[in-house]
Order: structure tokens, then sequence, then C-alpha cells
């Protein structure tokens, strides 16, 4: 079924030739048969190397970083240090050392961004431009500050199947100041033309955040050839571990931001009046990071590196190729599906509705074959109203997937089907 | 499926696919209360009328799951024509099969009602009639949100209905 490309030869690049399954302890030792993994967009699994990594640093190398002046701590920071500039380096960022600032979370790297950067740039007079697909964690965040601002919010509407409309966008931009698109919905799995968005964006004098929890692990990410000027990602998401985001922004912008977070490592002086804060990427860093999450966070890095992302790619398109055809084919006018068709310009996320039966007993049904997917509003309640939805079923696709757990996922889709009827 | 078949129980199912007392009633009389689930993003209706102590009529009207639906569906059907005090005592038996603490105090009950004490009557299983069905769902933790949310905004409806009538003067 699958067109290899002609760039790679046809066994690298085979529908399957990405699937590591062996690599993923959890695809053995989970407590559940069959175990059917559809649910990587809300959050990954993780191969041994990025558990062991984590594992070893904390046996062999753990101390505090950037505070000890012993061995185990200068060793404990140049794993951190390198770990923000690999992932400097994943995303092509221009200055990887200085403009990675580490979070909890992509949700707090939105939060930190939009605090620290809007508090200087925006005012009751100014708009923002995000749209209509938009994860809450780029929705609320810039409601949050226009309830103390008083700015005004417009957004790019959607077109039927899912996309970002953009025949009005110039006008959209009109007076705008910062726009928040996500890179990759992660609902609809559509791809934004976040380049060309930016693009206009900075002729009508906007800066651009870019939201890549859903696209970073799936795709190549250059950020200086996307042309955005800020971008939040997420650990967990990508085979890393919980707890760790990341904000990348332009150094000049993470200069220009606001302090968000305030206590230790953040500050050069602090006085019984005021504070200096540290130079970025630190100004930005309050408390003790998440060390041995960095660390594992580096390793998936070079695990997704050693496959590579283009292969990744290609695996999942095949896939979604194969999964939107095997959904339709075996349960006909009983599935909606939503979002684009073409899995050239989507990612592996499927969301759909079948007729007639709620999301969360499909999910509970599923659940029954083993078959784990989400449902729900998927933090994008917005958009559920667009889609005239309460919630969908997602099915989300990795590496780590293969036929077989599509083929899985239809099965299990038509003894729903059979049991509700 | 041996679990699910405990979920997802022919009254259940009974209930799901044709849902009693649905709607909206005239308000006023009436009263409405509207309950959200923030988790899947149902939204719920519960109209009541209370007349003399006495629920006379209820509707539900939203979008749920089966056990959302099949829930408030049950439920309409156990309050419709009884009094405050005994529909304190379904709300309770519905509140401990769903394993919700009993120190919980029901929105529409007095806090000095005997009723509202620690160790109120619950029905028994031969009293419950078909609300038995709803056992189940408490094996599926998540999905106890689903079931609680009619019974959750009825007792809000209640309890709104029972504050406009006292309003005036002073409870009896």
């Amino acid at each position: 079924m699958a067109q290899v490309s002609t760039t790679l030869t046809s066994s690298e690049l085979t529908p399957t030739s990405a699937i590591r399954r062996e690599d993923f302890p959890i695809f053995n030792e989970v407590e559940q048969k069959p175990f059917v993994y559809l649910d990587s967009a809300s959050s990954s699994q993780r191969p041994l190397v990025v558990l062991e990594a984590m594992d070893r640093y904390y046996r062999s190398t753990h101390a505090n970083v950037h505070r000890g002046v012993y061995r185990i701590a200068e060793e404990a920071t140049a794993l951190y240090e390198r770990a923000r500039t690999h992932l400097g380096n994943f995303i092509g960022a221009p200055d990887p050392s200085r403009e990675i600032v580490f979070t909890k979370n992509a949700t707090e790297a939105a939060n930190l961004f939009v605090q620290g950067l809007g508090r200087r740039r925006l005012d009751a007079t100014s708009t923002v431009l995000l749209t209509h697909l938009e994860h809450h964690a780029n929705l609320v965040p810039w409601m949050i500050l226009k309830e103390q601002l008083g700015f005004a919010i417009r957004y790019i509407p959607l077109t039927d199947d899912g996309r970002l409309d953009l025949s009005d966008l110039d006008q959209l931009l009109d007076g705008v100041s910062l726009v928040g698109v996500s890179l990759a919905s992660n609902v609809l799995g559509t791809i934004n033309p976040v380049a060309a968005i930016a693009e206009r964006a900075h002729l009508a004098g906007a800066l651009v955040f870019g939201d890549g929890a859903q696209f970073v692990p799936h795709n190549t990410t250059n950020v200086v050839e996307l042309g955005i000027d800020a971008l939040c990602i997420t650990g967990h998401k990508m085979l890393g571990p919980t707890g760790i985001g990341a904000l990348w922004a332009r150094h000049e912008l993470l200069e220009e931001m606001q302090p968000f977070l305030g206590g230790g490592e953040m500050i050069a002086d602090v006085r019984l009046d005021g504070f200096t804060p540290n130079v970025i990427p630190y100004k930005f860093e309050a408390g003790t990071p998440p060390i041995a999450e960095a660390v594992g966070w580096e390793c998936a890095l070079s695990y997704l590196e050693s496959i590579g992302m283009e292969k990744i790619r290609h695996h999942e398109v095949e896939l979604t190729r194969y999964a939107l055809s095997a959904l339709e084919e075996g349960l006909g006018d009983a599935i909606t599906i939503f979002g684009p068709r073409d899995p050239e310009s989507r990612g592996a996320v499927i969301s759909f509705e079948l007729k007639e039966i709620h999301p969360h007993d499909v999910s509970q049904l599923l659940d029954q074959e083993g078959v784990c997917v989400r449902a729900g509003h998927h933090c994008a309640k917005p958009l559920m109203r667009q889609l005239g939805v309460a919630a969908t079923a997602r099915a989300s696709l990795y590496l780590y997937n293969g036929h077989e757990d599509v083929d899985a996922l239809v099965g299990a889709l038509q003894k729903c089907q059979a049991f509700f009827r | 499926m041996s679990g699910l078949e405990d979920l997802y129980r022919e009254i259940i199912l009974d209930h799901y696919k044709s849902p009693r007392n649905q709607g909206r009633l005239e308000s006023p009389p009436a009263t409405l209360e509207e309950g959200f689930n923030p988790l899947c993003g149902d939204e719920i209706t519960v109209s009541v009328l209370l007349e003399d102590e006495i629920v006379t009529d209820v509707k539900i009207d939203g979008q749920g799951c089966s056990i959302s639906k099949s829930s408030a569906s049950l439920m309409s059907a156990a309050v419709k024509g009884k009094s405050l005090r005994q529909i304190a005592t379904i709300v309770r038996t519905f509140k401990s099969m769903m394993s919700i603490p009993e120190d919980e105090a029901i929105p529409f009950v007095g806090p000095d009602d005997p009723s509202n004490a620690s160790d109120p009557p619950i029905l028994s299983e031969a009293e419950m009639g078909e609300l038995i069905a709803l056992q189940g769902v408490v094996k599926f933790p998540v999905r106890i949100k689903c079931a609680t949310l009619a019974w959750n905004t009825f007792s809000l409806a209640l309890k709104k209905a029972q504050d406009a009538k006292i309003a005036p003067s002073e409870a009896p």
C-alpha cells in the first residue's frame, strides 16, 4: 500500500521501519493483555534507554545544579546544560545554550511566554490573534492576561475540513502585536502552515508564538525555517519523562521578557529593597529544576535522532493513511472522522465519533478490548463547539504503533457498535 | 466483558435508548438548574416542579454518555411524585451506591433535619427498583462523575425551588 520515498531505500522506509516496540518496556511489562496504546498525543511511552539514563543519573551523579563546586555537582550541571543545548539544536535554535528555558511542561512554557512578553508588549489598546483550534494551553494564558490588561483577542477561523482559514489573514492581522498558533492540532491532527502565517504576521509587525507540543515529537523542527519567535514543547509527548517542558524564544525576546516565577537561581542579586534578575535563560528558572528529567529528555532526543525524524514522520503518514481507510472501510457510515483527509497535511491524531454512541462509552468498551484511546474534549472546548460535539474519541499513533494496532482499534469499534445496537 | 455487563445492564441501556422525563418545564413555576461535567463536556439541565413538599414533575434536558443519560432518566423516574423526605432517602441510597461519603450534606435537606444526620435511612435493595442497575458504576471510578451529574444538578435545583418557596416567609 505504501509508496516509499525516493530519497531513502525502500528497506529503510517500509511502513513498519520505525517500529521499535521492543525498545519500550511497557509493552512487555504492563499488566494488561492485549495492550494497544493509542494515546500518545496525550503522553507517549518511553524507551528503556531513557529510563536507564535517569536511573543512572540518580544512582551515580545527582547533586543540585549551578550550586556546588564539588565534582558531582559540576557533572550534574554539565548534564543539565548539555540537555539544554541538545534540545536547542533539536529544534534549530540559533543560540541553543541561551534560548531554551526549562519548565514543568508546555503549558507552563506558554504561561511564561504570555506573562513574560505579554506584560511588556500588550496594553488595553493591543490585539492578540489566536485560532479556533488551539489547546486550552494556548488560549487560557492569554485570557488570564486579557482580564488583567484588557486587550482584544481575535481568532483565525476554520474551514469545513478542519484547516485554518487564512483567506482573511491580512485583515485579521491588522493591528495585532502577538500571534499564538499551534504547529499541529491535538484534536484534528491538522498541521498548520505556520511558516506562511509567521511571514505575514511579521509583515504586519506581529510576533508569533508557536505551540509545538503535538508537532515537535513527530516532525523535523527548525524554528528559523518556521520563522517563529517563540515555541513551547514538552518532554513526555516525545519519549521523555513527565515534569519537564521548555520554552524557546529568540534571545532578544528572552532578554525583554519579565521574570515569571521568582526564587533561587533566577536572580543575580537580592537586596532588601529589590532584586536583579539572572542572565537568560536562568532568569526564568526559579528553584531547583527538573534535572533528572532533563537528562531523560536528552536521551529521548538522541533516541529520536538515531531513528531520524524524517523516518518517524514517514512511518506516521503511512500508518495514518492506513488507519483512515481502515476506519472508513470497517465502520462505514457509522463513523465520522474529523480533520483533513490527506495524511500528508496532518499528524497521526485521529478524532472520531461513532454514530449515536457517546465517546465515553466508546472509550470504555475499547478499554475492555485493551485499546487505549482518549475520550473527551481534549482541552479544546472552543474547537468542540465548532465541531458541534461535546466530545470526541481520539486515537493517536507514534513510532511504536503498527498496522496491528489499527486493526485492533477497528475490531474493537465494530464490537462497540454491536453492543449498543 | 463481565465487568461491562455490570456497567451496561439492560436497564441502563433501556433508559439510555428511551430516556424518561425528557425536556424542560416552564419556569416559573418550575426551577431550572444547569450542570456540567468538565471531564467529558456533558451538559444537563434539570427542571423541577415542587408543590407542597412534593416533586410533582421533573424533566431532564442535555447530552451525555449512556451512564450519564440513563442515571438521569432513572433518577427522574425515581423521584417524580415523591416527597422531599422520600427523595432525601433516594439520594442517600444513590450516594451510598456510588461510595460517596455519607457526611456530605444533601443541599435540599436542612442541616438540622434528622435525615441529614450521620446515620440516615437508605432504601433496601428490594425497595430500590430499577435504581439498582446503577450499582455497577462504582467499579468504574472514572464513570462515577457521569452518573452523579444529574443527581447533583437535581439536588441543587430542588434546593433552589425550596429557597424560592421559603423566601417569602420562614420555613415551617
